[in-house]
């Protein structure tokens, strides 16, 4: 076990007692999680994916600060960087049937789950050939091929929709299908939404109505630049809360892409099998500011350090290194190929059209009535974007 | 021939919710006390008994909750109606009405829809002081991306709800507590009215009455006292404000030459000063004054019943205006 402090224990700056990262439980049996990675089956093939899988989410990442710098991606921009075992390792402990939703910092979620990094890119571009035909941005990535239901830019709003996308499932397969609930939902979000009122409303109904949700708590240690302990009570035992909703809390190590998975399998099927919800404190650390705005003035180099110093990438790499999985050759490789990747997206994002005036009015309403003209799936899911021509909304011609 | 069975208000919204949901096993509604409670204004009395418990479902006091779960349910494809025991408690959920709802479709690319039916109590119940007696429209027909239907009687209330449930958008649906238990014609047969279509109730030659909602019984009281001083006046129910049937309003206003908008929520920035707005562009040149409008008094809804009375749109209140716009007849 790792020795990591995390914000989580201290103050603003100077982490004080460090706790090591442990599976605990504290609601209903005393059932003490430890999953190692044996017992959870993984192979040396879904390792070595998943650390692709994490070298193109921080390539995309750097690329996006990058472009962002060439005001190629305007309005707010969150990088994902130092958290990218989350969002990899969580995604591959749930079926692809199962609906993830998440909150702004989110390109690492679309990417996990296989949105092509050209959608990505294009959206953040403000491009036709973005997954939103750039009509949603950076904080806003929706791909419904995926069962990605977003991408939300308003600190836990996404958590009730969490609670109904579980509900929508359980509510589909149990009363139109008659057959048991078969899919769980991920609802990530960060620390700092742990103080919405809707996140704790939305705890309460999915204790209260069996939802089968997990709130993944990217608990980086800070909200925008305030330090957990500073905005949320009983920062230390996050998983108290979800005790209060009746609902199994886990903390969880999230800097470390197999244990993530081990935990968040384990999770999941439990919660599959059950059709009840659960709360993980994942414990994780943004490198990068909140946003590209934010010079990280709220703690020190050296907390940072430490946290680069257990970089879930560099972890998985010494293990595939020590396991014989990976040599500086095929490192090299990869890390080439992740490169093109990226350029690719962003060459392609960079050629995409701007969307057509047309899209101004398409997408409001699926049924087209005065001057809106309804609604097509983006070109990322085969659809025929930007058809309609854009109508005009005098409504003095309407009328004659 | 027998006659057309006349059934309240009230009634006709449980008929159109049921008719619905035995369609569509997709349909199903949620809110306080709608389902052991049968309603807490009883309009959906029976419902659980029929639907059972995993239609029919009864949340705790969570508007914001239950809200966007509801439409976490409608974005997978489900037909969420939810009922707001009175429009003034969507105020606490306004992130996920106003955020996620009218803006899931155009912020997803067309990807994901959001067919969720929001309806309960909107506008003064009579004593409930002002917290209680919000005219939602006003704030929330400013909102793009969602549809508002405010039907004044039985018959528009059911042709309405179910239009609005079968529709693949986002519905805001404004009952009022106090027409609950008004009667009126609703035939047997199934019937569906289309959003945007307002109704002339009454045909008039010299002033162009124009409500929806509650007010539209005031507009008709008022009519009836302006034809006694030889004053006809036409009134039309818009019965949706988004999408707004100018179209009806203009052609009537263009034979009357006079208008008055009558709209229970406050006047400024409110549908009516946007319908006035409208009518006074499209009918520059054929209006003997400028567009009227009575609304509610611009100051909390009081709760003393003669200053409430005194607040809100009245019969008397439109004859003056009506006296004032036709001044020149």
């Amino acid at each position: 076990m790792t020795s990591l402090s995390h914000p989580t224990a201290g103050g603003t700056s100077a982490p004080a007692s460090p706790h090591s990262v442990v599976h605990t439980k504290v609601y209903g049996d005393s059932e003490h999680l430890q999953v190692p990675a044996a017992a959870a089956h993984v192979s040396s093939e879904q390792m070595l994916d998943w650390f692709k899988q994490m070298l193109l989410i921080r390539e995309f990442e750097l690329r996006c600060m990058q472009a962002y710098q060439e005001k190629k991606i305007g309005g707010f921009c969150h990088v994902y960087i130092g958290q990218e075992a989350v969002a990899v390792g969580c995604t591959a402990a749930v079926q692809h049937k199962d609906p993830i939703v998440t909150a702004y910092r989110d390109h690492g979620h679309a990417l996990a789950r296989g949105m092509d990094p050209k959608h990505c890119m294009a959206e953040m571009f403000g491009r036709i050939g973005g997954c939103a035909k750039g009509k949603g941005g950076s904080m806003h990535m929706f791909d419904r091929d995926n069962n990605l239901y977003g991408g939300h830019g308003i600190v836990g709003a996404q958590t009730p929709l969490g609670a109904g996308l579980a509900f929508g499932c359980k509510y589909m397969d149990e009363v139109i299908d008659g057959k048991p609930n078969s899919r769980v939902s991920l609802c990530f979000l960060g620390d700092g939404a742990l103080n919405q009122g809707a996140f704790h409303e939305a705890m309460n109904l999915a204790g209260l109505f069996d939802i089968p949700v997990i709130y993944v708590v990217e608990n980086n240690g800070y909200s925008m630049g305030t330090a957990i302990a500073r905005g949320t009570t009983m920062a230390h035992s996050l998983i108290t809360k979800a005790a209060g909703y009746g609902i199994d809390g886990y903390v969880v190590d999230g800097m470390d892409v197999v244990g993530v998975y081990a935990d968040m399998k384990h999770i999941a099927d439990k919660c599959r099998a059950t059709s009840r919800p659960a709360f993980v404190d994942m414990r994780t650390y943004r490198y990068k500011g909140h946003s590209m705005s934010d010079p990280r003035k709220y703690r020190t180099k050296e907390e940072e350090e430490v946290f680069e110093m257990h970089d879930p990438i560099g972890r998985l790499e010494a293990r595939l290194k020590t396991a014989g999985l990976l040599t500086d050759d095929s490192l090299k490789a990869m890390q080439k190929a992740v490169r093109d990747t990226v350029r690719d997206a962003i060459t392609w994002s960079d050629e995409s059209p701007i969307p057509p005036m047309a899209e101004l009015y398409h997408d409001v309403f699926v049924e087209p009535w005065g001057p809106y003209t309804g609604s097509s799936q983006p070109a990322m899911n085969g659809g025929t974007a930007n058809q309609p021509s854009m109508r005009t909304i005098d409504t003095k011609e309407e009328l004659s | 021939m027998s006659a057309v069975r006349e059934i309240e208000y009230r009634d006709a919204l449980r008929e159109a919710m049921s008719e619905e949901m035995r369609r569509d096993k997709r349909v199903f509604l949620l809110g306080e006390e709608v389902a052991e409670y049968n309603g807490a204004y009883k309009i959906s009395r029976g419902m659980l008994e029929e639907f059972g418990a995993r239609r029919v479902i009864d949340t705790p006091i969570s508007e914001s909750g239950f809200a966007g779960l509801a439409i976490g349910a409608a974005m997978m494809g489900l037909k969420p109606v939810v009922e707001f025991m009175s429009w003034s408690f969507s105020l606490v959920a306004a992130d996920p009405i106003l955020n996620n709802a009218p803006k899931m479709l155009y912020m997803s690319g067309g990807q994901f829809g959001c067919p969720v039916v929001f309806r309960g109590n909107d506008g003064a119940g009579g004593q409930l002081g002002s917290t209680h007696s919000w005219c939602v429209e006003g704030l929330f027909s400013n909102v793009p991306g969602i549809k508002i239907a405010i039907p004044s009687n039985p018959y528009d209330a059911k042709g309405l709800l179910k239009t609005a449930i079968r529709g693949s958008d986002p519905v805001f649906f404004l009952e009022s507590e106090r027409m609950l238990g008004n009667k009126g014609e609703v035939p047997e047969e199934e019937y569906l009215i289309p959003f945007g279509q307002a109704k002339v109730i009454r045909s008039g030659t010299d002033c162009t009455l124009a409500s929806w909602g509650r007010p539209v019984h005031f507009c008709m009281e008022a009519a009836e006292e302006m034809q006694k001083l030889g004053i006809s006046c036409e009134v039309i129910d818009l019965r949706t404000v988004r999408p707004l049937d100018i179209g009806t309003v203009v052609r009537s206003v263009k034979k009357t030459g006079a208008c008055v908008v009558v709209d229970q929520s406050w006047s400024f920035g409110s549908p009516g000063s946007e319908l006035a707005s409208q009518v006074h562009r499209h009918c520059f040149d054929d209006l003997d004054n400028y567009v009227h409008r009575v609304h509610s008094a611009d100051v909390p809804t009081p709760y003393a019943t003669n200053l409430e009375q005194e607040y809100l749109p009245n019969a008397r209140k439109i004859a003056e205006a009506v006296r004032s716009a036709t001044y020149n007849l």
